[in-house]
């Protein structure tokens, strides 16, 4: 059987009405490691990363071709429900989106809508993830608070150990430090490089020395299409097109 | 600009109701909301109007009921079910636009006509159809106004958690909009309790208490309508003591109702 968590896209093909936004992409993402997903603004990163968990289904007009292979599955074509794939996929959007309800609440909802009423299962879960997320000591003593009363950052938190709880195999981020502060920005990426062993995780973004932090495998796109792929070390160290050179260089952002 | 435009609104409210009061006042009674109307009542003599304010209850906790049964649905699915199809939602909107700005006398008289051809008397149920038929525009609408707001981002993130589309309707985006909704009922409620010409020709009228859903029911609007139109002096300030009394039944619910949303308030999340 082929491992889980490895993600794999052939000849993928998007449209939004007559515009092409993606272009033939074809890529790999390995199991257990940090998948960068770097390009410049409007290349079509947060595109891609919506098509790994068909959150693309909200798009009005819109045309898909090629596969996503996960496991054994195609997740384009697949006839199992697409709410169970997105639950192996846990998301981080670009600005934190708490659900309207308590901190409690924001962490349980995931385990309750799949099945989980027990009062103490629930508690050992909100626990121990708010703990993975190094939240609980901050918010321990006001669980039934609203989540709205968070920090921005604390949220952004918040929302990884609410994705976590559901036991998912893959992260997909996008952006996830965007709307932070620095330190939070920090707190973050060092979470993804904690969590990485037990975990795929897919982090969008465009800022070059965020990628080259956490890295450990780079997909660098361009105006859709995907210009080089591999290793961070060789992608950084010697990368082999030209475009990819210039941007390495900060010829353009 | 802005403390004007405030200041214009409570201005206006403090006008109407201080000359409600001013009016009305000198003829509010104990008699007067314990009471049904005695013999003579419009000329003058003693009762009161609590057949209006029990028919009103009725009919318009009975309409906004069956309307937010029909419409929290309805707005709903178009919020969540139809994000894709974005110009079916545009044509809804259109259509329930044009719907609201209909005059309840026109839902009056096709309420009417619809009597006439199932050969259904003036009655409370008549009545609380009519008057649901027009405020169901009123309900979606207001509620989508408050519906369409919740974030993409929301949306995806419930989807991600592993949501089907029902759980995120009402687990989600009922939650997220709570106090929004409850202002969309709100304001249903008052359309209903406050319309005359919806309930004149479908309601009916009665002096007594109402005793079943067949039976035609007193209505406040149309009891203020028939005191006024008295000519004995007494009457028409009772009139403006019934309006009173009206008022006074949409302020206490706003109130209970913003009590209840509070809650839900402190959980939105404000993006
Ligand atoms: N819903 C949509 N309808 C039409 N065009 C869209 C839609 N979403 C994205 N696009 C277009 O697709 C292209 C890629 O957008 P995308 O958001 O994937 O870029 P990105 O690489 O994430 O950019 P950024 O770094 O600014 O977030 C852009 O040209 C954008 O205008
Ligand atoms: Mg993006």
């Amino acid at each position: 059987m082929e491992p889980s968590g490895k993600i794999k896209i052939q000849n993928l093909n998007l449209f939004i009405g007559k515009q092409q936004i993606l272009k033939n992409i074809n890529a790999e993402i390995p199991e257990n490691k940090i998948t960068v997903i770097l390009g410049p603004s409007g290349c079509g990163k947060t595109t891609l990363l919506k098509t790994l968990n068909r959150l693309t289904d909200l798009y009005e007009n819109i045309k898909i071709s090629g596969t996503v292979e996960m496991g054994n599955e195609d997740i384009l074509h697949t006839k199992t429900d697409i709410t169970k794939i997105r639950r192996k996929m846990g998301l981080v959007s670009q600005r934190p989106y708490p659900l309207p309800m308590s901190i409690y609440g924001n962490i349980a909802y995931g385990l309750k809508i799949s099945g989980h009423t027990k009062k103490q299962f629930l508690d050992e879960k909100v626990e121990y993830y708010l703990k993975v997320t190094h939240l609980w000591e901050e918010v321990k003593d006001r669980l039934k608070q609203p989540a709205s009363a968070l920090s921005v950052g604390q949220q952004q938190r918040l929302c990884l150990a609410r994705g976590l709880a559901v036991d998912p195999e893959i992260i997909l981020a996008d952006e996830p430090a965007s709307a932070l502060d620095p330190v939070s920005s920090m707190a973050i990426e060092e979470l993804f490089t904690e969590l990485k062993s037990w975990y795929t995780i897919v982090v969008v973004t465009h800022i070059l020395r965020q990628a080259k932090r956490i890295a450990d495998h780079v997909i660098f796109m361009y105006l859709g299409e995907v210009i080089e792929q591999g290793p961070a070390g060789e992608f950084f160290e010697n990368p082999k097109m030209e475009k990819t050179k210039a941007y390495i260089k900060g010829a353009f952002n | 600009m802005m403390v004007f435009a405030t200041l214009t609104i409570i201005l206006v409210l403090l006008l109407i109701i201080a000359s409600i009061i001013y009016k009305g006042l000198p003829a509010l009674s104990w008699d007067m909301i314990s009471q049904t109307p005695k013999g003579g009542y419009y000329f003058g003599k003693g009762g009161g109007i609590l057949n209006a304010i029990i028919g009103s209850v009725y009919l318009s906790f009975g309409a906004t009921f069956l309307a937010l049964i029909v419409g929290l649905p309805v707005a709903l699915y178009m919020n969540v079910f139809l994000v894709k199809h974005k110009k079916t939602v545009h044509a809804l909107r259109f259509i329930l636009d044009i719907l609201w700005g209909i005059p309840s006398i026109v839902y009056g008289a096709l309420g009417f006509i619809f009597m006439i051809w199932l050969g259904l008397k003036t009655s409370l149920l008549a009545g609380i159809i009519t008057v649901t038929i027009l405020i169901i525009p009123i309900m979606i609408r207001s509620m989508d106004e408050a519906l369409k707001f919740v974030p993409r981002g929301l949306f995806e993130s419930a989807l991600s958690l592993g949501s089907t589309r029902s759980e995120i309707s009402f687990k989600v985006f009922l939650r997220q909009c709570i106090p929004g909704i409850i202002t969309a009922i709100l304001l249903s409620f008052g359309r209903a309790i406050g319309d005359a010409a919806a309930v004149l020709f479908t309601t009916g009228y009665t002096d007594n208490i109402q005793g079943s859903l067949s039976h035609p029911a007193a209505t406040l609007p149309l009891a203020i309508f028939f005191q006024l139109g008295s000519p004995v002096p007494e009457v028409k300030e009772r009139a403006y003591a019934s309006a009173m009394v009206l008022i006074m039944i949409i302020l206490i619910i706003s109130i209970a109702a913003r009590i209840f949303s509070q809650k839900y308030y402190k959980d939105k999340i404000k993006f």
